[in-house]
């Protein structure tokens, strides 16, 4: 019984001044895991809004057959009542209710207005169960890893009799760890319950992993389908499919010529800001040279960006304790902007809720840290700071009208290229960059890999932080490992592979890693 | 094409202050005609003047709050009340002289903002707290200053409040010859910073508006100066506290566009995360708005005393409310970073007006206050029209 369970037909979406769909075509068989793939902005999201309701009928052309019967969805309850369930990339759930209680929410187990706790309780168990979520159902949501919240998301589509799934970069916030234990989950609700999935991502080896079927979408128009069985679907193949180009490297070529060290860390000590007698950060010692870009590699929670931010200016943590040494003199940060006066920068792991002022445009976002570079007497020179934007803007190639749109309204890359022109404007010696390519497209990946290489070119200490290995692997020249607050390892990039960096995880893992967090 | 497209954008982006000044002259030409042409009338502008200058003063104060994150003052009142008392203790009870008495009457006002923006900037407790404590602890100090009583204050609190300034060049009995002047001087002073700043920018090859459009602006802009000052020379000329209003609109407006403190605040309320981790002393940004809202509280204390040539235990009440309304119908934010001293003192203007022109026509003060409570409701609902509407665009 291969039919298809979804038949997306010549969906055409309008906003005004863009055509943000173009004709696309989508069918998804019954009982299988379907990816749609494609750059930021490509109109992946917008597909999906359009099949759950979010954009109701009528403000799109097309026609959406679910299950052979034509659907004219008004809103989202309507596309969730015929079973159709999208779990959005920011998680739609109440922190500080419990976990039964979001599963249920707005499908209360409840008679004539009144809960009935136990059943919810009990309901919520067996649910649990089928998602292999292993806690109790009283627990608030808050105090669960983002890997177990995804799970409590996936458990909520379950209950409302769920046919057709679709999930928006699941595993963007994800560890590898958690991010493995995901994909399983899906192919065995897949497999054994039937369920079929849409699932857009943009980690290409997960969706060669487990989809069935790969949809490549660019610029708003469909490209090609692949079959699993029929067709190649290498990570190259669908690269081509998605930039419409060869990628001939993911990782532009550098050549590497590390000088002295430039920026040390030493014996660097940070407690939890909630429970001052929790270590967070134990002893760390890391070097990095002039010129070389540093990987700082490690599962989630490893204590990565801890570590970052308790250096930038003691923006978190209590009782730090270290020194830290640039050009082999000590120096002391008290506070944010003593750090950026003395070259130091960070680039937030989060550019939305850290990175960027989302209601200014991008030239204030540029200047925002070096304010006294453009001013005088506390004025701000105006044309010097448009001056400075637009030379930003087209030396790192921000695609935006102009300098004075919003960075609200600028895709995943461009946002970011703003977060590091307002770094590089600050002029350092030292960058840290904290997933400095999450969440943005592989074209824009590149653009980022060549910047960082030229900032390492003309001398300045790089470290990033990245969860994704191949990235750390392909632009790093030296990597350390990072488990529960301490390093646990150090490896030169050429000699190091994706298994010897999770191997040396593992083996330091006080415990056995616990799914979810 | 781009050269429309580009007015356009920059129409759409602020929309909310034109929409805002376009509602300001609507009203004024509605009571215009209901008030048989007394609404627009020279003594009647004045009046205007005098009536609305505490609450313009406090929607400039409060709008710097609101920009920082959604933050209200409810203290404002109680402030009022509070320096309006301090002063009357000063200049009568201790008999120190007005000048003194109104420095006095400054830093106290500082002080109260110091003590507000402490506890919301480095003890992180909620402003809307802080400042509903502030409310209740300085109109208590009020009252335990005057014991409940009204006390009289000088005379030089009243000129300075309800005074005109002195026609210097001596004037011919029908027009006041020295506000004419400083009308002219502002207008020149006005074309010439304007030709030098687009000379400035000609010179750096950045884009500037049309030629004929910039003449245009700059002729409506100077005929709008001199209306006003001509308007006002027909009656007793300007009043001291157009001119105190004046240089603050223009002062306040200069901080928070063109300075890094302006800067500051608006990155706070825009994303306070963002701007601490982009090297912006978050809490020192907060003090000081607050501290400012406490300065600029006390100067609208005296003002606000000196008209009434009187200090009183009521002083203020729901002046905070007048000056939150001022500044949310001027386009601020809710929720932060958006919003202008420019559009709060039109809110305050439009608030004035309708204050003015519906006590003209005897509407009672019943009617009024439902009145002003719609138009806030309708401005901020449009606005959040607005705003959902470019969200889809975008």
């Amino acid at each position: 019984m291969v039919t298809n369970i979804l038949e997306m037909l010549n969906i055409t979406k309008i906003f005004p001044g863009v055509k943000a769909l173009d004709n696309v075509n989508l069918k998804v068989k019954n009982g299988e895991i379907h990816a749609l793939v494609g750059e930021n902005g490509a109109g992946k999201s917008t597909l999906m809004n359009v099949l759950s309701g979010i954009y109701p009928y009528g403000t799109y052309t097309g026609n959406i057959l679910f299950m052979n019967e034509e659907c004219k969805f008004r809103d989202i309850r309507e596309s969730e009542k015929l079973g159709i369930s999208f779990i959005h990339q920011e998680l739609a759930l109440i922190p500080y209710m419990t976990i039964a209680e979001n599963i249920f929410l707005g499908n209360e187990r409840a008679k004539r207005g009144v809960i009935n706790w136990d059943d919810t309780t009990l309901q919520a168990r067996k649910l649990m169960a089928r998602v292999g979520l292993k806690e109790k159902p009283d627990v608030l949501v808050k105090d669960i890893g983002v890997g177990k919240q995804q799970l409590v998301e996936i458990a909520k589509a379950l209950c409302k009799d769920v046919k057709l799934l679709i999930l928006d970069e699941p595993t963007a916030a994800l560890n590898d760890e958690d991010s493995g234990k995901l994909l399983e989950l899906l192919v065995e609700l897949n497999q054994k319950q039937g369920i079929t999935c849409i699932i857009i991502s943009h980690k290409l080896n997960e969706v060669t992993k487990i989809a069935d079927q790969i949809t490549i979408i660019r610029d708003g128009s469909t490209i090609e389908t692949l079959t699993k069985k029929n067709d190649d679907i290498s990570e190259n193949r669908i690269i081509k499919g998605m930039v419409g180009r060869e990628m001939v490297d993911r990782f532009p070529k550098r050549v590497s010529n590390p000088g002295n060290v430039g920026f040390e860390v030493r014996d660097w000590v940070v407690y939890d800001p909630l429970d001052e007698d929790r270590i967070k950060i134990d002893h760390i010692n890391i070097k990095v040279r002039k010129g070389e870009v540093v990987g700082l590699s490690g599962l989630m929670g490893a204590g990565r960006t801890e570590l970052a931010m308790s250096i930038f200016g003691k923006s978190y943590g209590k009782r730090i304790s270290g020194r830290i040494y640039k050009d082999g003199k000590e120096i002391l940060i008290k506070n944010v902007s003593h750090a950026i006066s003395q070259g130091i920068a960070y680039l937030t792991e989060d550019r939305k809720t850290a990175g960027l002022v989302l209601i200014d445009d991008i030239r204030r976002n540029i200047t925002l840290s070096s304010l006294g570079k453009i001013s005088k007497n506390g004025v701000v020179n105006e044309s010097r700071e448009v001056q400075v934007a637009k030379e930003f803007r087209t030396k790192l190639n921000i695609r935006s009208s102009s300098v004075f749109q919003l960075t609200g309204n600028l895709s995943g890359g461009n946002q970011q290229k703003v977060v590091i022109s307002k770094w590089i404007f600050s002029e350092p010696d030292v960058l840290i960059l904290d997933e400095p390519t999450r969440g943005i497209d592989v074209g824009a990946k590149y653009e980022i890999y060549t910047i960082i290489n030229k900032l390492a070119s003309e001398n300045k200490c790089v470290l990033v932080i990245s969860s994704e290995l191949p990235e750390i692997l392909g632009i790093c020249d030296r990597v350390y490992v990072m488990n529960e607050g301490r390093i646990v390892g150090e490896m030169d990039a050429k000699g190091a592979s994706q298994e010897s960096i999770m191997r040396c995880i593992i083996q330091n893992t006080s415990e056995p890693i616990a799914s979810g967090q | 094409m781009d050269l429309i497209s580009k007015i356009k954008g920059a129409f759409r982006n602020n929309m909310r202050q034109y929409a805002m000044l376009i509602a300001l002259i609507v009203i004024v030409a509605f009571f215009q005609v209901l008030t048989d042409g007394i609404l627009l009338m020279p003594r009647n502008v004045t009046r205007l003047i005098l009536q609305n200058s505490h609450i313009l003063i406090l929607a400039i104060g409060m709008v710097l709050c609101i920009l920082t994150g959604g933050n209200i003052d409810l203290s404002v009142g109680s402030v009022v009340a509070l320096v309006s008392a301090m002063s009357a203790f000063l200049s009568v009870n201790l008999g120190l002289p007005v000048p003194i008495a109104i420095i006095f009457g400054l830093l106290c006002g500082l002080l109260a903002g110091m003590w507000q923006g402490f506890w919301i900037a480095y003890i992180k407790i909620p402003a809307f707290i802080v400042t509903l404590g502030g409310m209740l602890v300085f109109r208590g100090i009020n009252n335990l200053i005057l014991d409940g009583q009204t006390i009289g204050l000088p005379q030089d609190y009243v000129t300075l409040a309800s005074g005109m300034i002195p026609d210097f060049i001596g004037g011919n009995g029908v027009l006041h010859i020295t506000t004419i002047v400083i009308g002219v001087a502002c207008s020149v002073i006005y074309i010439i910073l304007s030709v030098i700043s687009r000379l400035n920018k000609v010179k750096q090859g950045f884009d500037v508006m049309d030629k004929r459009a910039f003449i245009l602006k700059i002729a409506a802009i100077v005929a709008l100066i001199n209306l006003a000052t001509y308007w006002l020379a027909m009656d007793d000329g300007l009043p001291n506290v157009f001119i105190l209003v004046a240089v603050l609109i223009a002062a306040y407006t200069f901080l928070t566009t063109r300075t890094i403190a302006g800067r500051h605040i608006y990155a706070l309320g825009g994303n306070a995360k963002a701007a601490e981790l982009s090297g912006v002393n978050t809490k020192k940004v907060l003090f000081w708005v607050y501290a400012n809202m406490g300065l600029l509280s006390a100067l609208a204390g005296i003002i606000f005393a000196g008209r009434l040539n009187s200090a009183s235990p009521t002083a203020g009440v729901g002046f905070e409310l007048d000056a939150i309304a001022a500044s949310f119908i001027g386009g601020a934010s809710a929720s932060g970073g958006i919003g202008t001293v420019l559009g709060a003192v039109i809110g305050a203007v439009i608030m004035g007006v309708l204050n003015n022109g519906m006590s003209i026509m005897g509407v009672s003060t019943f009617w009024q206050n439902i009145i002003k409570g719609l138009v806030l409701l309708a401005a901020v609902a449009f606005d959040v029209y607005s705003k959902s509407k470019a969200k889809k665009i975008a």
